[in-house]
């Protein structure tokens, strides 16, 4: 394209150099709450994006982090602590207790110095310097990701260059196809990266037993693969933080394998606008770590040049105070306990309707009690989706994704109801 | 049985360690500064590195201003911590552009400024440089001045974009401008041309208001794409008006399409909560909407939606006229204290009689011409190496002065240092 022609028609003072960009489609998740913001019904109900609520639908500051708060406003006010930049790895007290929270306690790879660890801007942050750095050291892999996935995965790998495919991870059922599994990844060229869940994976719930873990294992071990644990819900799943970090353990400790580890405090803390999280880069070889995290070290840099005191600050004055610590482990099974609550009651609240479940395929609701974390992948469809949206304020994905954390003793009612006149409009789901 | 661990450690499974081929990376030359300060245990070791304020006991100091804020924030009941729209806090966006463009800026009354909030200066640039990427026609070459921050050129290099540098420093440490001028016109049609908009980092030196005019018009002639880099605004004279000059006349004055980063880490004070802006300002409002959703759609992926705290502390200021006036003083007193401490440095190397630092020089005078928060002293990187070695002084290597590590109370030292590493060369 003749580059001087293109310019000269755009140097009237009126047509701007940038009048051939066009709009952006809407985020599909994060748009769901730019609808639901703009909708004036009285009741609405988000069950969109996966962000906590209580029971009277109100988002909950953590009674450890209003603590935390309160804390560091007091140090600051007193001039004991103040706003210099943080090093380009981040907060040293946050940094020190991190890697511990996924890796546990008695980690071999913390014991001997192998975790090359830096504070990111929560999980997307985390991700987007992992996949930059394995751009540039590993800039031939392919980077396999469930189907479903959370679609920010697809994004961002693309983003830093890298070649994306799937792997099949869900039956009709909505149970874990392990076989097409083991399968796809079988069929993966050597050196490929894993996208893998940690626990409750995102969006559908399902995640493998230990015994389907160790199979994974096998297929990532022959195929030397880089393994990525992206681990968004720690501590949500089972409202146990150890139980939850089982398969990062299992890889990490048990097999001794290499593996890199993304965290979000966003859902575990509650401190989803605070963006904070951090990239683990577990080696073999204790020597490589100073190297890795100047690495990325370097990757940061010219992305942001050093991350931000705040959420540091909170995590880490609530992960060194005992009494802290102890009310976010209880705070954690608050909020895991009374999701599954919800899985219950929303069960309960479709039986009772004689709703039929979402295709032949399912034999029953249960799903929505079986699936674990945040989300329930319903089986509904867009379909659906579009008469829940439309007819009833109910939003969420066009997958059929609900946040469970939506829902609460106020709606579930309401929420059966117009699940069972979505089916009933628009008939089952397709297979 | 033999565990899967012991069988790969033996080498049996093909497991293989994956990072043995990573290297160390270079120290960075700012950066590295610190580091290496930290790790002297002289007691009378002066940080002359990061361009981090300093009162004048050598303290890092959080504004009265800030501290307020945060007291409100911290007693708001009605605060959460929920996401952030992927373009920022709304109430921050509302004033961050006012700030730079001003109150009778034409493009802000006819919406024609794209705005989202960035992790200060670095991720308003790097937004900046992959939206040029993917948008601006050719992949155009990024024009960048030398000297300039070093971390110009590996951002839009990240970004995938070629970067060259233009003329911008005359031996004697004035402005260059027909050096600068004659590299601009020789650039490609659609360049990118990245200026800063008051207090040049690192030589504190500025165009004058005729000299933009004459930038303004290569910019034009070349339709160049316009970066002006904020990092110092209100740090220079202590006026916010005043320091947003050359962004205002390019803008309202030449009608010029342009982009403008915004840092609020000095002039705020609020370093580490990592708090910027990234402006667009565009030819008309529907492009701009859609800009918008393209610098959106560039956040997702790098972090999703930035943080709240930095922005809800400088919205707390902006937007409330007592904060706002608190804020404007604390500025001069800074910039001022900045002044006086060029001329306690001048002073005390002619009562010594310190010699310039090169033939180059007649006088030290340049450190007082100079603007901002930086000295661009002359010194060579021998001379940084010896302060450094003999005298605890750390500074980056091209003889850069932070002048807010210089207090009444080091000025002296830092004078007879310098006079004694330029003696002994």
């Amino acid at each position: 394209a003749d580059l001087r022609s293109t310019l000269v028609t755009t140097n009237s003072k009126k047509m701007s150099r940038w009048s051939h960009v066009t709009e952006a489609p809407p985020d599909p998740i994060l748009g769901v709450s730019v609808a639901f913001k703009a909708d004036t019904d009285a009741s609405k109900v988000n069950l969109g994006i996966g962000a906590y609520r209580d029971e009277n639908g109100k988002p909950w500051v953590l009674g450890c982090v209003k603590e935390a708060d309160k804390m560091i406003d007091a140090e600051l006010q007193a001039g004991k602590i103040d706003l210099e930049y943080l090093p380009v790895q981040g907060y040293q007290p946050f940094l020190d207790l991190t890697s511990e929270v996924i890796l546990g306690k008695e980690s071999k790879a913390l014991k001997e110095k192998r975790v090359a660890v830096v504070q990111s801007l929560s999980g997307t942050g985390a991700l987007r310097v992992a996949a930059e750095f394995i751009k540039m050291y590993a800039p031939n892999t392919v980077v396999y990701c469930s189907d479903p996935t959370w679609g920010n995965h697809f994004t961002i790998f693309g983003k830093a260059g890298l070649e994306t495919r799937k792997y099949r991870y869900l039956t009709k059922k909505m149970t874990l196809d392990i076989d097409g599994l083991l399968e796809d990844l079988k069929a993966a060229p050597e050196g490929a990266t894993f996208v893998l869940h940690t626990v409750a994976h995102n969006p559908s719930g399902v995640d493998p037993t230990q015994d389907q873990w160790k199979e994974i294992s096998k297929v990532a071990i022959a195929k030397k693969a880089i393994c990525i644990f992206d681990t968004a819900y720690q501590g949500y799943a089972s409202g146990n933080l150890d139980k939850d970090a089982w398969s990062v353990r299992y890889f990490a400790d048990e097999l001794g394998l290499e593996i890199m580890v993304t965290q979000s405090y966003s859902k575990n803390f509650g401190l989803y606008g605070e963006r904070i999280g951090a990239l683990n880069i577990v080696t073999s070889d204790a020597s490589t770590v100073p190297k890795i995290r100047s690495q990325l070290n370097g990757i940061i840099r010219p992305m942001i040049s050093n991350p931000q005191l705040h959420g540091a600050r909170l995590v880490a004055t609530v992960l060194n105070d005992a009494k802290l610590t102890k009310q976010w482990n209880e705070e954690l099974k608050i909020m895991s306990d009374r999701i599954v609550t919800m899985r219950t009651s929303l069960r309960d609240a479709l039986v009772k309707l004689g709703c039929q479940p979402p295709s032949t395929v399912f034999p029953d609701w249960n799903h929505i009690v079986d699936q674990i974390g945040m989300f329930a992948f319903t089986g509904l469809q867009a379909k659906h989706v579009d008469i829940l949206t439309t007819k009833h304020h109910i939003y969420c994905t066009k997958n059929g994704r609900f946040s469970m954390a939506g829902v609460n003793p106020g709606n579930v009612e309401k929420i059966a109801a117009a699940m069972k006149d979505a089916l009933d409009t628009a008939g089952p789901s397709d297979s | 049985s033999t565990s899967f661990s012991t069988i790969a450690m033996e080498g049996k499974v093909g497991w293989g360690p994956k990072w043995q081929h990573v290297p160390m990376a270079p120290v960075d030359p700012i950066l590295g500064v610190a580091v290496a300060y930290n790790a002297d245990s002289s007691p009378n070791k002066i940080n002359l590195g990061i361009g981090a304020y300093r009162d004048a006991s050598g303290k890092p100091i959080v504004l009265k201003c800030i501290k307020e804020a945060e007291k409100k924030i911290a007693n708001d009941p009605a605060m959460n911590k929920e996401y952030l729209p992927v373009q920022g806090l709304d109430p921050f966006l509302k004033v961050t552009s006012q700030v730079i463009f001003g109150k009778q800026s034409k493009a802000l009354a006819e919406k024609r400024v794209a705005v989202v909030q960035s992790l200060s200066g670095t991720g308003a640039l790097r937004i900046a440089a992959e939206f040029i990427s993917m948008y601006a026609p050719g992949k155009p070459c990024v024009y960048i001045s030398n000297p300039s921050w070093g971390n110009h050129h590996n951002i839009f290099r990240k970004a995938g974009l070629k970067t060259v540098t233009y003329r911008y420093l005359n031996p004697q440490m004035g402005l260059d401008i027909e050096g600068m001028l004659a590299d601009l016109a020789a650039a490609a049609i659609g360049s990118v041309f990245v200026l800063h908009t008051v207090a040049h980092n690192p030589t504190g030196v500025d165009p004058t208001p005729e000299q933009w005019k004459r930038v303004a018009d290569v910019c034009e002639k070349k339709r160049a794409i316009i970066i002006f880099d904020t990092a110092y605004q209100g740090y220079a004279t202590g006026d916010l008006d005043k320091d947003a000059y050359a962004v205002r006349y390019f803008s309202d004055e030449r009608g010029l399409e342009l982009m403008v980063t915004q840092s609020y880490s000095k002039n705020f004070g609020l370093y580490g909560e990592r708090i910027g802006a990234l402006n667009v300002a565009c030819a008309d409002e529907e492009t701009a909407v859609k800009v918008r959703s393209q610098l959106n759609g560039i956040v997702r992926p790098m972090y999703s939606n930035p943080q709240l705290h930095g922005a809800r502390l400088v919205a707390g200021v902006l937007s409330d006229e007592r904060l706002s006036a608190m804020w404007q003083q604390e500025l001069t007193d800074m910039s001022q204290r900045i002044v006086d401490m060029r001329s306690a440095l001048v002073g005390s190397l002619n009562r010594i009689g310190c010699p310039p630092p090169s033939a180059k020089f007649s006088s030290w005078n340049h450190i007082t011409s100079q603007i901002g928060m930086f000295a661009f002293t002359g010194l060579s990187p021998q001379h940084c190496d010896q302060l450094t070695k003999k005298h605890h002084i750390y500074c980056t290597r091209n003889g850069r002065f932070s002048m807010a590590g210089v207090t009444p109370s080091n000025v002296d030292y830092v004078a007879n240092a310098m006079k004694d590493v330029i003696t002994s060369a």
